[in-house]
């Protein structure tokens, strides 16, 4: 082979990943880190994920361009030996250890220490006492929502009960379902207050689902059997959407909710003028 | 050690068409079947994501063509929804199992270790065959289930209870699950049976000299991958045919009691969906491995060799690579950080899989020494080699975002680890295998490819991967969830519109490129300029037998080994390669 069709190749890799990092620099620089608008008080991820976002772009950059250099630099040419570098003296290995060392302590480093462990250890600890409690149900697709009313306690459900009237299977015979507000499969927003810490009790009837806030970075898998659970506040008005992560069957794409953001006191109105489950079930 | 059952000559006799080239123990012969299996399986994956980015770049748009392909999948040119996640399903199945686990373990391991290792077939050879014909009655399984009446299986290739576990969650859930676990089922059987015997063979059948420490980089990789093999998948096997119980015969494994399923209740009790996730993850991050490992020592082996340079601190690859292959076993739960498992237990995956960056992150750099100050030989396997380091860059340093168990509550299930996969392990695995047929094929057929063809293969594929794939981090950091059969439906995904139909054009584009691939390869086997017995100059020993090889490889001796594999441009030495099987001794001036 000819030493410009050599060289060819080596410009090509180069060009193409001079042309790829301004890109990629020019999109984060226009559109910011793409992340949807945070209106939760998980700043904590976003703080992780530009961390990290940071560290990996600039290897990603050094390493492909030290790539693509080599390839440009060290074509073949027959008047040239290549280097004899079997790499087996002490201070060889040291230098092929030393880059995975490197790499492994700023990634510990992000993820641990600038707040991951914490963050992961207060998502899912307990919530403040006084949360606003909601309860999410998901089944093929739509999502049933659920307020535990003035007595701030959620009825007993029982999925012998489910019927077309009752689709949660709530039993009538708990005091505490009786001011229960349902809200059948995709009938319902999901209304939260601003500025209050929420607590999402996450169910499912039927398959796998997963409640997914973007603009809130919560995300927890609904999980047929049990209840899962996540905490938040809310810091920004607005309405949001909430979408379904796990796939779920043919409409997963579909399966979406409302989410509302009010101050408390409107929260509250608005709570207030729903019909309980005990006017409409018996 | 040396095999002494080979040491005398084996007279072959002339077999008669079907020994030779259908039930066949030549593993040179069993390589080249998993090989074009492997490549026709690739093809239907391949066209698979055509009709996926097709739906995602023209939603609720009628294309007649549509229609007189897929006939009922598309009734008036759309695309069902239904179809959508069965396509999604066997796209994943398909790519994963049948082609980079069987088609790129399959070729080279069974071509690759007897060849290197210096021995004259693999320690069972009927073994062999047998782990090629039952993967062949797998292939036919899933072909198969494309043609049942509810159509293939349609819960995702990870196939999560409950939805993969009653049957009307989705019609793919009916017969095409079925058959989809009866397949699996005969897949593990026949990788447990390849595995055996790649381990078996690469212990006891090196011949004279040839140490573990001198074992190419490629035969350590085909190792580990067994081992990894032989570990992880009877999991998955145990839990295919836990979830058969489940569906057919009325146990609960993994469908809990009270679930009520379009308004009727379901009879099941007792069980847990998170307990097949544990199951599956156990095998399914192994995979990741068992798909990379092989590529990964395949790019080591055609680096050093193009770059006529040693593979750079040879030693400390391989104890990378057992690295890796060790820390992937305990790494499984980083996929389930929001599936409701323990968060305690989250927060240990993250230590864990962080750890895992620590030896591929020396594999790399070492990689990356290897290229620096050689004298580099541009061939497409070459090409390949660099281009399955430039893919597998930014899929290795995306996975710390994944690791990160809180950034993950924002990324899992979205665009991002589409794109993150696809990067490490799928793309990469791919050039792995590219890197692989193209320097190999002269030792298989006997006859060179076409160097030009093979050129313009490569950029349209590497330039392609990265039009269709980067994009796609952006995407899923914007929110947009994966297995959507449409974006239009909310505002944070319907932004995408345009830069979708961008993502399905290059996909198209990089598609048709693998057809000059198909072109090449059959071309070439018949057509193509005669190869000689060491066209590359490499040190190995396969290339010191025929092109292509006999049947038992060597001839009346076995070679000899009296170094390493990778002494390439040794000052001192009269050319710049000294094939294992020299004895003469290099005084370094």
């Amino acid at each position: 082979m000819s030493q410009n069709q050599s060289k060819f190749h080596g410009l090509l890799f180069l060009f193409f990943f001079i042309l790829g990092s301004i890109a990629s620099v020019w999109v984060v620089l226009r559109n910011g880190w793409w992340l949807p608008e945070l209106a939760s008080d998980r700043e904590t991820i976003d703080k992780i994920f530009v961390t990290i976002f940071i560290i990996a772009g600039i290897l990603f950059v050094l390493s492909e361009l030290a790539l693509s250099y080599f390839i440009f630099k060290y074509a073949g040419d027959a008047r040239r030996k290549a280097f004899y570098l079997p790499g087996t003296t002490k201070k060889e290995i040291l230098w092929s250890i030393l880059p995975g060392v490197l790499v492994v302590m700023i990634l510990e480093i992000s993820a641990e220490f600038l707040g991951g462990a914490s963050i992961w250890g207060k998502i899912h600890g307990e919530p403040p006492k006084d949360a606003f409690l909601v309860e999410i149900t998901g089944e093929q697709f739509a999502w049933s929502i659920r307020y535990p009313g003035p007595d701030g306690k959620f009825g007993k459900v029982d999925p012998k009960l489910i019927s077309y009237d009752n689709p949660l299977g709530i039993d009538m015979s708990d005091e505490a379902s009786k001011d229960d507000i349902v809200f059948p499969a995709g009938e319902g927003v999901l209304y939260l207050p601003l500025n209050h810490p929420v607590v999402l009790l996450i169910r499912s009837k039927d398959v796998i689902h997963s409640p997914f806030i973007p603009n809130f970075r919560v995300k927890q898998d609904a999980v047929p059997g049990m209840v899962t659970r996540t905490w938040f506040v809310p810091k920004k008005e607005g309405e949001y959407e909430l979408a379904c992560a796990e796939l779920c069957g043919l409409g997963h794409y579909r399966m979406k909710s409302l989410v509302v953001v009010k101050p408390m006191e409107e929260v509250q109105e608005w709570l207030s003028q729903q019909t309980p489950a005990g006017d409409i079930y018996w | 050690m040396t095999g002494h059952e080979h040491s005398q000559v084996e007279v072959h006799h002339k077999e008669g068409f079907i020994r030779k080239y259908i039930f066949s123990t030549d593993h040179k012969t069993i390589a080249k079947q998993y090989l074009i299996t492997g490549i026709i399986w690739g093809f239907i994956g391949m066209i698979l994501s055509w009709f996926m980015r097709l739906q995602l770049a023209y939603p609720n748009q009628p294309i007649p063509l549509l229609e007189k392909i897929l006939g009922g999948w598309a009734e008036g040119g759309i695309l069902k929804p239904e179809f959508y996640t069965a396509l999604i399903t066997m796209h994943g199945t398909i790519m994963v199992f049948f082609l980079l686990t069987a088609g790129l373990s399959g070729t080279f391991s069974n071509y690759l270790i007897p060849l290197q290792i210096g021995a004259r077939d693999m320690a069972f050879p009927v073994l062999n065959m047998l782990s090629y014909w039952v993967f062949f009655a797998a292939s036919v399984v899933m072909l198969i289930s494309f043609f049942v009446q509810t159509g293939p299986a349609g819960a995702g290739w990870t196939m999560y209870p409950p939805l993969s576990a009653l049957k009307n969650a989705v019609p793919g859930s009916g017969f095409g699950t079925t058959l989809w676990l009866i397949s699996m089922a005969l897949f593990i059987v026949s990788s447990l049976l390849g595995a055996l015997n790649y381990i078996t063979t690469t212990l006891n059948y090196r011949t004279k000299g040839m140490s573990m420490g001198r074992l190419p980089i490629t035969v350590w990789g085909m190792f580990v991958t067994a081992i990894l093999g032989l570990l992880s998948f009877p999991v998955l096997l145990a839990g295919a045919v836990m979830l058969i119980f489940d569906r057919e015969f009325g146990t609960s494994f993994f469908v809990p009691s009270g679930l009520v399923l379009g308004g009727q209740p379901v009879p099941h009790e007792g069980g847990n969906p998170i307990l097949w996730q544990h199951l599956f993850w156990f095998l399914g991050h192994p995979e990741v491995y068992i798909v990379l490992l092989p590529a990964v020592s395949i790019v080591g082996e055609v680096l050093a060799t193009n770059s006529r340079k040693p593979l750079f601190a040879y030693k400390i690859c391989v104890g990378a690579i057992i690295g890796i292959g060790a820390l992937s076993m305990i790494v499984w739960g980083h996929h389930m950080y929001v599936s409701g498992m323990n968060p305690i237990l989250g927060e240990i995956f993250v230590v864990t899989t962080l750890a895992i960056s620590f030896p591929t992150a020396i594999l790399i750099f070492n990689y990356l020494v290897t290229v620096w100050r050689g004298s580099l030989r541009f061939t497409p396997g070459m090409l390949f080699a660099l281009g399955f380091l430039g893919l597998f860059i930014p899929g290795a340093l995306t996975g710390a975002f994944l690791a990160t168990a809180p950034v993950d509550i924002q990324l899992h299930d979205t665009y991002f680890v589409v794109a993150h996969f696809h990067f490490t392990m799928a793309t990469a695995a791919a050039f792995g295998m590219f890197a692989g047929v193209y320097h190999w094929f002269p030792k298989m057929f006997g006859r060179m490819m076409n160097d030009k063809l093979g050129k313009i293969h490569f950029w349209g594929t590497f330039i392609g991967v990265y039009l269709i794939f980067f994009p796609m981090f952006f995407q899923g950091i914007a929110g947009v969830p994966r297995r959507y059969y449409s974006f239009t439906e909310y505002n944070f995904t319907s932004q995408f519109i345009g830069l979708n139909k961008f993502i399905t054009i290059a996909a198209f584009i990089a598609g048709a490129a693998q057809f000059i691939f198909l072109f090449n390869f059959f071309w070439s086997m018949f057509k193509g300029p005669k190869a000689d017995k060491n066209p590359w100059k490499a040190n190995t020993l396969e290339w010191q037998a025929d092109s292509p090889p006999p049947h038992g490889n060597w001839g009346p001796e076995l070679p000899v080994v009296y170094r390493g594999p990778y002494e390439y441009s040794v000052p001192g030495a009269e050319e710049d390669y000294i094939p294992q099987t020299a004895s003469i001794k290099v005084e370094a001036k």
